[in-house]
């Protein structure tokens, strides 16, 4: 086998012509400073419960709701950066059912006047570039905040928390055009990018992303036959999923999930899962909510939006793919750096912070190391000081430290950050450390570290001396290897190498 | 902080609560005893829209106009009972009891705003409001005698009023003489930028009672069938001293009347289905029961809580929204109310006002109506107006059976003045 | 014609808890009334008409809420600041 990566074997279970179909709906709470709907505050999640509040937003009778123009402008952006048709009219509806996390009995939502409709996000797909359909944007408001209580033991009751409630909402719909949760994943990624890049979305803050997933296991190319007709196999839709990668977990849970199911012959019924994200399965929910009837009408207190005009005044910013491009033209970076340092606006702008000590070199160690170390940390890129970031990328240029003593002070640097908050400087690190780069000098002189150092690997092993005076050239590594410890990674592979080789040719 | 004395004797039942002590300042209301309808929100002072699923709610907020009367110095003296959540066309449909008509207790003082109505026709205060949303301003002000104005939709603001139907009730001044009407509505008007259906258009205006070459439209439908004829007589003659005053009466046809109650009663049920789902025990009102789980919890707090009236106008509603009849009932009644709009478009092209009966009968008795249709059919003359968004006045103009009997004017929309001067027109050649 | 079970229904819908003692009495109610009803299926649908009122908006600032204290004033069924209510797991 040369090539695993690229297909996806057949997994036992999914006949060879099967396919996955997957369609999101993602909700993502909008950046504005106040709620949907009224005055309040949205900065509420290290408050105390029930502090962000007011009569409108407590749904207290009487109380009537107002629009907030940041709200709309921000979905409107959204629309166009989806490449959404607006609306001619948008209208606000209720949809009515009753939940304690409901404060007036209904949502405010947009039913069949939605603020923007048929647009798309192309995203890198399983093979290659893939266009995904958007059905739909529209606005909400979230509700509150639920609490489950009790137990075995006592009664089981809930509490309520609304500072959440009246916070907007956009949803996105996308047709079921994703084939992977690969795929789903990068499709979030890539609208995570995007919402950010219009400065309508804040990812880091908690629980301000949800998806409900559909999916399903048809016949290849039934999605593009029948379209949305009816299926021998039923659609599951996956609700609570709170972050991304728990998007992939549950749909790759699911599908597996599906697969046995098929494969033991039973049917596959319609039906709506949780995810259950502490345990990675979806769990089945009760067939109630499959008969809901949420007797929509046109919300009374509100008047339609008339934004068409306005939403073409709006100016995007640049967007993800547009600055793809120019990293590549400007920066010369290569089509996966440029990717990979696109995809996250705050990475795309610390990397424009430091390209210019050697855009190449700092394009590599963003995107491959610090990316890496970062995520293993369970970091985010906002903790790193540029002005740090730099000092490092400096010593790697001027030759100071080699890669890997370059990785390891990043290693403490990032170690720091993630203890107290701050760090020292690359440069005073290094040296505190004594990791600056060790020179060797041609004339193989006793002093010298590095040929010190080699002198000493040849006598502790004689063993690897004689296999590569055998012909063996490839205990030169394992020597070169005990050269790099002793100098605790100082020296440079290059030298070492050629150290050695002299060394043991005039042996 | 000045202060007024209320201790009223309130044989009609007109209060649900009273204020003994009842804070006044200086403006154009200083000193004078105003009554608010229970479902206007009062900070402090309980608000149960006479349903028992509101006992013990205390508003952390006022309602705008009442903002507004306070701010001009006016003393609240007390809410008034009403038909739970403004649902009734009698006042009887309250946790609290029925109010009684001043001008004869063996009667309902109409609905649903009969205590607003009864309050300002025994005299216990001077000026009222009341809220309209298929009449039950204008019905209490023609049963028990008083004037009673629902202004064009979206010139006063809701902020704080109880919702019962959205898109078809408005706040509005009831009073014994047209002139404190006038005074009212230049208070209420100020604008409010939280209730987003309401445009600023404020009343500054003093009655000019003269008619001279207006047209007035009379609708046939107005005078047709289940009307009393005996009130419609009353009526007539009310017209005709409008017309001996220098008005010219043009009869006139509105075909919409034939399903504009029906629109009515389709809109304001659906809307009521949705305005009173939040009730549900939380957040305010009797304790939901957290022993129970909450669709059981939920079901016991609206048995309990609502009338019968109420339950069945929220299933009604439920029912014209659900899945498979939205476009047989709700989408319908919607199509049938721009009829409604579009009759008054075409007669205001040719007509200043249109005229005619407030109620099609006088008061009833105290119990007499127990069938809803019949009760909702007595309805069929006030509704148009709330339909279309309109501005309708109903003020005195005599008696039948020795019963008051109310004279409606229907003015173009945000043009309340006009109704307004017509009104006042009719009140000054009647003291003649 | 709504039979009783379909009273059932709405009422299962509305959550408005109906006994089997007041079925009857709805049902003929509701027949009655959805029988009146029937003459909206005369009306002509023209297409809705625009309300003239649109895009009415707040600009994006910040109003003060309401003290934790007033906000749970209305219930006596608070813990810890938030509301309690019947369970729905």
């Amino acid at each position: 086998m040369s090539d695993n990566s690229a297909t996806q074997p057949a997994s036992p279970g999914m006949a060879i012509d099967d396919e996955v179909i997957i369609g999101l709906e993602i909700h993502c709470q909008l950046d504005t400073r106040t709620k949907l709907f009224c005055g309040c505050s949205t900065d509420y999640r290290d408050d105390p419960p029930n502090t962000h509040v007011c009569p409108i937003c407590l749904g207290l009778p009487g109380s009537l709701p107002r629009v907030n123009l940041k709200a709309v402008e921000f979905s409107l952006r959204v629309g166009k950066a989806l490449n959404c048709g607006i609306a001619h009219e948008a209208e606000f509806a209720r949809k009515n059912y009753f939940y304690p996390d409901l404060n007036k009995g209904f949502q405010i939502t947009q039913y069949d006047k939605p603020i923007a409709v048929k647009g798309y996000l192309d995203i890198e797909g399983e093979d290659g570039e893939k266009r995904v359909r958007i059905t739909r944007v529209h606005m909400e408001e979230d509700p509150g905040r639920l609490v489950h209580k009790g137990g075995a033991d006592r009664p089981k009751y809930t509490l309520v928390d609304y500072n959440r409630a009246g916070i907007p909402l956009i949803e996105i719909v996308t047709e079921p055009d994703l084939r992977s949760p690969k795929e789903a994943r990068r499709f979030l990624n890539k609208l995570r990018a995007t919402l950010e890049y219009l400065g309508v979305f804040d990812s880091e803050k908690e629980g301000s992303l949800r998806v409900d997933a559909n999916i399903s296991i048809q016949p290849k190319g039934w999605f593009e036959r029948e379209g949305k007709g009816k299926a021998d196999r039923g659609r599951v839709e996956v609700k609570n999923i709170s972050s991304y990668k728990g998007v992939e977990k549950a749909l790759t849970f699911e599908i597996t999930r599906q697969k046995n199911l098929i494969r033991r012959g039973q049917k596959l019924e319609t039906a709506t899962r949780h995810f259950v994200e502490t345990r990675g399965v979806t769990t089945s929910s009760r067939s109630k909510e499959m008969e809901q009837d949420y007797r929509y009408f046109p919300e009374p207190d509100l008047r339609p939006l008339r934004v068409c005009d306005w939403a073409a005044e709006i100016m995007l910013p640049e967007l993800p793919d547009a600055r793809r491009a120019r990293f590549m033209e400007q920066y010369c970076c290569s089509p996966i750096h440029a990717r990979t340092l696109t995809g996250e606006l705050k990475l795309a702008e610390f990397y424009e912070k430091v390209a210019d000590i050697d855009t190449a070199l700092a394009a590599t160690w963003l995107a491959d190391t610090l990316l890496g170390e970062l995520n293993y940390r369970d970091m985010s890129i906002v903790v790193v000081p540029p002005e740090q970031f730099r000092e490092l990328l400096e010593l790697l240029k001027e030759g100071s430290v080699t890669d890997k003593t370059g990785v390891e002070v990043l290693r403490v640097l990032l170690d720091q950050l993630k203890e107290t908050g701050s760090c020292e400087g690359p440069r005073a690190c290094v040296d505190r450390l004594g990791l600056r780069v060790i020179t060797a000098t041609p004339t193989l002189a006793g002093e010298d570290p590095v040929v010190k150092a080699a002198k000493e690997a040849i006598a502790e092993q004689p063993q690897a001396v004689a296999d590569y005076l055998a012909g063996r050239k490839e205990a030169l590594n394992f020597l070169v290897g005990q050269v790099m410890k002793k100098t605790r990674g100082c020296a440079k592979p290059g030298d070492v190498n050629t150290v050695l080789a002299n060394l043991l040719e005039e042996g | 902080m000045a202060s007024v004395t209320f201790a009223p004797d309130d044989r009609y039942n007109a209060f649900i609560t009273t204020l003994s002590e009842a804070e006044t300042g200086p403006g154009r209301l200083s000193g004078i005893p105003v009554a608010v309808k229970d479902n206007i929100s009062t900070r402090g002072i309980p608000t149960t829209c006479a349903s028992r699923i509101l006992a013990g709610y205390i508003p952390p907020y006022d309602a705008h106009v009442v903002t507004l009367l306070k701010r001009e110095g006016a003393a609240i003296v007390g809410k008034t009972n009403m038909d739970e959540f403004g649902m009734g066309t009698t006042t009887e449909n309250s946790a609290f009891g029925p109010t009684l008509n001043p001008a004869d207790p063996t009667r309902v003082p109409g609905g649903s705003s009969g205590g607003s109505a009864a309050a300002v026709a025994s005299g216990m205060v001077r000026m009222a409001l009341g809220t309209d949303t298929g009449g039950s301003i204008r019905c209490p002000a023609a049963f028990c005698g008083i004037v009673g104005l629902k202004p064009t939709y979206g010139r006063v603001s809701r902020y704080g009023l109880i919702a019962y139907a959205n898109s078809l009730e408005q706040i509005g001044p009831m009073a014994r003489s047209v002139e404190d009407i006038s005074l009212l509505m230049e208070v209420l008007t100020t604008h409010d930028s939280r209730d987003s259906t309401t445009i600023s258009c404020p009343y500054r205006h003093t009655p000019d009672p003269s008619v001279r070459g207006l047209k007035i439209g009379v609708p046939e439908e107005f005078f047709g069938e289940g009307v009393d004829p005996r009130v419609a007589a009353v009526v007539w003659e009310a017209v005709t001293r409008l017309e001996q005053q220098g008005a010219e009466i043009v009869t006139c046809r509105m075909p919409s009347m034939s399903f504009a109650l029906a629109a009515y009663y389709v809109t304001c049920t659906s809307e009521a289905s949705s305005n009173l789902a939040r009730f549900d025990g939380v957040r305010y009102g009797p304790q939901a029961d957290t022993r129970r789980p909450w669709h059981e919890s939920f079901q016991d707090q609206r048995r309990e809580g609502f009338g019968a009236e109420v339950r069945r106008r929220i299933m009604l509603g439920t029912f014209a929204l659900s899945s498979g009849y939205y476009g047989k009932y709700y989408a319908k009644a919607q199509a049938a109310r721009q009829q409604v709009r579009n009759d008054f478009v075409r007669l205001f092209r040719t007509v200043d006002v249109i005229a005619g009966p407030t109620m099609p009968t006088v008061a009833f008795r105290l119990g007499e109506k127990t069938d809803p249709l019949s009760m909702y059919l007595s309805d069929i003359l006030t509704v148009p107006a709330n339909l279309a968004g309109v501005p309708a006045i109903s003020v005195p103009c005599g008696t039948s059976e020795g019963l008051p009997v109310g004279l409606q004017v229907i003015g173009q929309w945000f043009r309340d003045e006009k109704v307004i001067d017509v009104a006042a027109a009719y009140e000054q050649g009647a003291s003649l | 014609m709504i039979e009783e079970k379909d009273i059932e229904h709405i009422a299962m819908l509305a959550d408005i808890g109906i006994t089997k003692e007041e079925l009857p009495e709805f049902t003929g109610q509701f027949n009655e009334i959805l029988d009146y009803f029937d003459i909206l299926d005369q009306v002509e649908e023209t297409g809705a008409s625009e309300h003239e009122l649109a895009n009415v908006f707040r600009e994006d600032e910040i109003e003060p809420s309401l003290p934790q204290d007033e906000v749970l004033a209305n219930t006596r069924d608070a813990e810890d600041g938030f509301f309690r209510a019947p369970r729905v797991m």
